[in-house]
């Protein structure tokens, strides 16, 4: 097992370039949210930062409420009718939750990909178009074009570009799972949301997804919630531990998996829980 | 003997008692189809398609029965598809819970299990008797009654199979309610929902019960729904128990139709369902 030091510098060696502290830009915060499934007290006063063109991963044991956390960034949990969430989560200023905010609207710049690769029984081209259509009326060019784009940065455009009317399920399940990139990142949100996009494919396939990823943070601030916390050193630039339903600790990667403040961040980090 | 063995043996004499279940219903339903095909293979000619129903001993076919059973249950199908696929998508993506959702189905599900000669006494009671006469409208009426609820069912059962996270991956990306259902949930379970409608036709196209106090029949040519109007399942009927033997023949010419018939929709249901499947 490679160790964690060795990921990290192995991270620094290829994001040299980069620069982190000073100059982040806060995307989202989390004041005081607090979430309930019916009476079941699912996040309890989280407070954090999500950083502008920074990848930020969530990790912690089954059940802690990272999850969660990440479906109230789109009002997911809308969707059912028991779940309620209280506080202040802020997208650029405003509440997401606010009355003024529609969910449609909110959801075109703030995408999802979900645990499993989820195409729609529809061609290759119809998946990515599918979105784009739904927010911009597009001429037929011009959706070309964004399918085209989408489908390159996604890293999927030469194994699809001369199948594209074939169907999205024809694909294999890693290549179904970058289709799901590509048809988040074709509507040109600002924020795109993975729930453990990796944890149903092989190494080979998450490799190519992670290094996706990274090329992905320069045009989209990207939130991830991951089992994996070699994953989490390897691609994030900020990781918040949650233990159930409270953040623990939150920082940059590296000070998160080198020097936690917290004793239990340390232990589940090391592997001595969880 | 040892566990293992027991097992064994177990296994085989359930696989024995399964073989013979199987056996025994392969073989009525060829015995069904052997006899339908051989007693009804005899009246089938070109006049059968060409003539109307005979007076006793006069030549004659079921063009009318034929032309009529094709007005009744499409026109049945017709109205009754709209209704039981919108009542389905109502079911399955908005009344989940409430007490609505509960009680339409715990409804259509009676309706379900009603007997046909129920809903066509039913119709006989509010609509023949009160318009004092039989016409195919009251047929229709009743056919529909049959459709609607076997086409809801499906519809429901069919949105109910699709994952929940294909739902969910379409909202994300900002989709209104209504065009998630409409393109991307009802797009998932078409091969199903269409299922449902065929075997719905299959189901009314052999149906005698609700006619027979509705549609009744009729010896000659008509289009006219206000008035009664010939079917294949009636006009059977009544030529089966006539003492004719052209008569009778007609009646197995009219039976193998309908087997044939349904054996074919049944046949397009399915492979339209593996085409969707691949």
């Amino acid at each position: 097992m490679v160790s964690v030091e060795a990921i990290l510098s192995d991270r620094h060696a290829r994001h040299a370039d980069e620069k982190q502290g000073q100059e982040e830009t806060v995307l989202i915060s989390a004041r005081d949210f607090n979430f309930y499934y019916g009476s079941f007290h699912a996040l309890k006063n989280i407070n954090c930062d999500i950083y502008k063109s920074r990848i930020t991963a969530f990790i912690g044991p089954s059940g802690c409420g990272k999850s969660t956390f990440l479906r109230c960034f789109n009002r997911m949990f809308e969707l059912y009718p028991d779940q309620r969430a209280e506080g202040d989560l802020l997208f650029e200023g405003r509440n997401i939750n606010g009355k003024d905010i529609d969910a449609t609207t909110l959801r075109a710049r703030v995408g999802m990909v979900f645990q499993k690769p989820t195409p729609f029984p529809m061609s290759i081209y119809e998946n990515v178009a599918w979105g784009v259509s739904l927010h911009e009326k597009l001429r037929k060019g011009e959706l070309d074009e964004r399918v085209e784009w989408a489908l390159k940065r996604a890293a999927l455009w030469d194994e699809v570009k001369n199948i594209l009317g074939q169907s999205g399920m024809s694909l294999s399940g890693g290549q179904q799972q970058r289709l799901c990139i590509a048809r988040g990142i074709a509507v040109k949100p600002s924020v795109l949301l993975l729930d453990e996009p990796t944890s149903a494919l092989d190494p080979i396939s998450t490799a190519k997804i992670e290094e996706l990823l990274n090329e992905l943070k320069r045009d989209f601030t990207i939130v991830i919630v991951t089992h994996n916390m070699q994953q989490a050193a390897r691609i994030s630039d900020y990781t918040a531990y949650m233990y159930l339903g409270e953040l623990i600790e939150f920082g940059q990667t590296d000070s998160i998996f080198i020097k936690p403040k917290n004793k239990a961040t340390e232990d589940y980090i090391t592997g001595r829980f969880g | 003997m040892t566990i293992v063995h027991r097992r064994k043996w177990i296994n085989r004499l359930a696989l024995l008692m399964s073989l013979v279940a199987m056996s025994f219903g392969i073989f009525c339903l060829a015995w069904i189809l052997f006899d339908v095909l051989r007693l009804g293979i005899d009246g089938i000619s070109l006049s059968l398609f060409t003539k109307m129903t005979p007076a006793p001993g006069d030549d004659g076919g079921l063009l009318n029965a034929i032309v009529g059973s094709f007005i009744l249950c499409g026109l049945a199908t017709l109205i009754g598809t709209p209704i039981g696929v919108l009542a389905g998508i109502y079911l399955a993506e908005y009344g989940q819970r409430g007490w609505l959702g509960g009680v339409t189905r715990f409804i259509n599900d009676i309706l379900l299990s009603a007997p046909s000669i129920v809903l066509g006494l039913f119709v006989y009671a509010v609509l023949v008797a009160k318009t004092g006469g039989f016409s195919g409208y009251a047929g229709v009426v009743a056919l529909t009654l049959i459709v609607v609820p076997v086409v809801v069912r499906t519809t429901e059962n069919m949105l109910l199979l699709v994952p929940n996270g294909m739902r969910e991956a379409a909202f994300a990306l900002g989709a209104p309610k209504y065009h998630v259902i409409l393109s991307v949930t009802m797009r998932t379970a078409r091969a199903g929902v269409l299922t449902g409608i065929l075997l719905a036709v299959a189901r009314i196209a052999g149906e005698t019960a609700p006619l027979l106090f509705t549609a009744l029949s009729n010896q000659f040519w008509s289009l006219d729904l206000g008035q009664p109007m010939a079917n294949l399942p009636v006009t059977i009927f009544k030529f089966a128990m006539s003492p004719f033997s052209d008569w009778q023949k007609l009646a197995w010419a009219g039976v193998l139709l309908i087997t044939l018939g349904v054996l074919l929709i049944n046949i397009i249901a399915r492979v339209a369902f593996k085409e969707e499947r691949r």
